[in-house]
């Protein structure tokens, strides 16, 4: 009997915790948005998004700024995602479980926690400078890519083992090959848990200023980029270099800029939902 | 098949996305992009006058980043930069780079800026401060026995020294460390860095026994929130504006900032006609941004050593 009570004690006490730890996180977030979304909301408009940067808090845009970002994003996604897609299926369905995979593994693991201003110095050395591509959007997607590599194949391998293995024997008694199998059956059933992997990914790498800093991106950069071996700028660096200035006008600035970012973010978030409840829907076995 | 063959389709699409993207793109239009980097407080005086450049010639390309004074002199050394700015002179090693990469250069003083010592705006009683009780307050050894500001003058009361200064990374700090305590990033370390200003101005306005450093323009605009302390050298208190920097009297809290121009600008047309309109109107937006102007004769004397210096390269 006590023992009844003092278990049921410690299920509300546990529940309580758990509704406490949720509720601590969404206010906190929605603190924060209403307090940016008050500060800069009012600031946004056509000349916002489509001026070019200017010491008057009035008259600067972001327009160089969200550009470089969707650059970078759409670079590093057309980069790192067949690496990462095909080193995750390397690893689920090809690899042998041997010591030297499972060695693999755990670099590949270990990678994930790597400060990010590491792959900016890593990035600066090999494609800045030894592959000559200077400091340019590719040079800034090429190091975005490796810094989102580990999630992706973490996010991909996930997915993969998601997919029954009664599939893949199906599919190869009716003799399709390995490569067909992961084509025809694996890659399809897996599509929405790899893109919502991908998409969180990205996102990541879009907020991202240190290591895009470390690889030379810009404080003012007055032109749109053309092409990918231009120089650029991105939405974080534009909002820390509006922080730090003396006049407080370029606060209102900041916060409008930072809705910008999370407004990026929230769409690439939410395309990830839906595909992956449009995948969930369609796949019927 | 063996397994790495089944990839080559992966990778000769990644490959190709990769050389395709730069055949499209002639490698002589970078070139033509003139490129300014170094110190984050030059940026500020260096996108004034750029953003002014652009609007007369649009079809111009330049950018400036903000990698600080010393990252700005690696690029310079490497020539991937036409310009570095700089907060402080160059040193002999990043000097000694340049030359082994045949880089010539030329140094150009751009303006003056000020280092302002601030209180809160109700503090009465702090009407000056000498060198020395800035010293006896900053010095390293101050953390263990300096605290209150009846140790700095008698007749002060006995309230605690809260001090706000920017960040150990930053080039203001590196610069009133060694003006003040005589040794460059030597301090106490119990004081409220930031690496923000606003969070400085921000911290002096809210706390009445502080004391605080920050740049001149950050000052300048806050007037209102913070009050500043006349600094005394030893020959009497002197308040930093145009007048006291110009002719020298506010020392040693005043350095120059500078711009140096590579021989590589030589070759190209923009960055011939940006240093040009940067002379000649970097006195005027100097004091937009904060910054305190050189005398016009000195802006005059930059560009004919400037034009001396495209003659010789």
């Amino acid at each position: 009997m006590n023992r009844e009570i003092r278990n049921k004690v410690f299920d509300i006490g546990f529940r309580i915790f758990g509704i406490f730890s949720t509720f601590l996180g969404v206010i906190l977030i929605a603190i924060f948005i209403s307090s940016i979304v008050q500060a800069g909301f009012s600031k946004i408009d056509w000349n916002f998004l489509t001026g070019l940067p200017s010491r008057f808090a009035d008259h600067a845009g972001i327009l160089t700024a969200w550009t470089g970002s969707l650059w970078i994003l759409a670079l590093s996604a057309i980069i790192g995602i067949p690496v990462g897609v095909g080193a995750a299926i390397f690893f689920e369905e090809y690899a042998p479980k041997n010591s030297l995979t499972r060695i693999l593994e755990i670099n590949l693991t270990n990678l994930a926690g790597v400060p990010s201003v590491i792959y900016g110095i890593l990035g600066l050395e090999l494609f800045v400078r030894s592959f000559k591509m200077g400091s340019s959007l590719l040079a800034g997607a090429c190091t975005l890519s490796l810094l989102i590599l580990p999630i992706v194949i973490v996010a991909t391998r996930e997915a993969l083992r998601a997919v029954p293995q009664s599939i893949r024997q199906a599919s190869f008694s009716m003799g399709a090959t390995k490569w067909q199998t992961i084509w025809h059956q694996i890659l399809p059933a897996s599509a929405g848990g790899i893109a919502t992997g991908v998409i969180l990914a990205l996102s990541r790498a879009v907020g991202e200023a240190a290591p895009v800093i470390v690889i030379g991106a810009l404080a003012y950069v007055p032109f749109v980029a053309e092409s990918p071996l231009d120089d650029f700028t991105v939405l974080p660096i534009q909002i820390f270099n509006w922080v730090t200035r003396p006049d407080p006008e370029f606060i209102v600035n900041a916060s409008a800029g930072i809705i910008v970012l999370l407004s990026i973010t929230f769409l690439l978030n939410g395309i990830a939902v839906y595909l992956r409840y449009r995948w969930q829907k369609k796949m019927k076995w | 098949m063996s397994i790495s063959m089944r990839f080559i389709p992966l990778f000769s699409l990644l490959i190709y996305a990769i050389t395709s993207d730069s055949c499209q793109n002639p490698v002589s239009k970078r070139d033509q992009i003139l490129r300014i980097d170094g110190s984050s407080t030059v940026f500020t005086l260096s996108e004034a006058i750029a953003e002014e450049f652009i609007k007369l010639n649009p079809e111009d390309r330049l950018t400036i980043g903000i990698s600080g004074t010393g990252g700005g002199f690696r690029k310079f050394a490497r020539g991937e930069i036409s310009i570095a700015n700089a907060s402080r002179k160059i040193k002999e090693i990043e000097a000694t780079a340049c030359r082994e990469n045949g880089i010539k250069y030329l140094e150009i003083p751009v303006a003056y800026d000020g280092l302002a010592i601030i209180t809160n705006s109700h503090n009465g009683w702090l009407k000056d401060i000498k060198l020395v009780e800035l010293k006896k307050i900053w010095e390293p050894d101050a953390q263990n026995r300096i605290h209150y500001w009846d140790q700095i003058r008698a007749d002060y009361p006995h309230q605690m020294i809260k001090l706000y200064g920017p960040g150990t990374a930053s080039g203001t700090f590196d610069y009133f460390t060694e003006v003040i305590v005589g040794q460059s990033g030597a301090s106490r370390g119990d004081f409220m860095p930031s690496e923000d200003d606003h969070v400085l101005i921000q911290g002096v306005a809210g706390d009445l026994a502080s004391l605080g450093f920050v740049g001149l323009a950050y000052y300048e605009e806050n007037i209102d929130r913070v009050k500043l302390v006349p600094v005394d050298n030893g020959s009497g208190p002197v308040t930093p504006s145009r007048e006291t920097i110009l002719s020298g009297r506010y020392n040693p809290l005043t350095r120059k900032i500078y711009m140096y121009v590579s021989s590589q600008i030589a070759q190209m047309d923009q960055g011939v006609e940006f240093v040009h309109f940067f002379l000649d109107n970097a006195g005027k937006f100097a004091q937009d941004v904060g910054f305190i102007p050189l005398a016009d004769s000195e802006y005059r004397q930059q560009l004919s050593r400037f034009s001396e210096f495209l003659n010789q390269n």
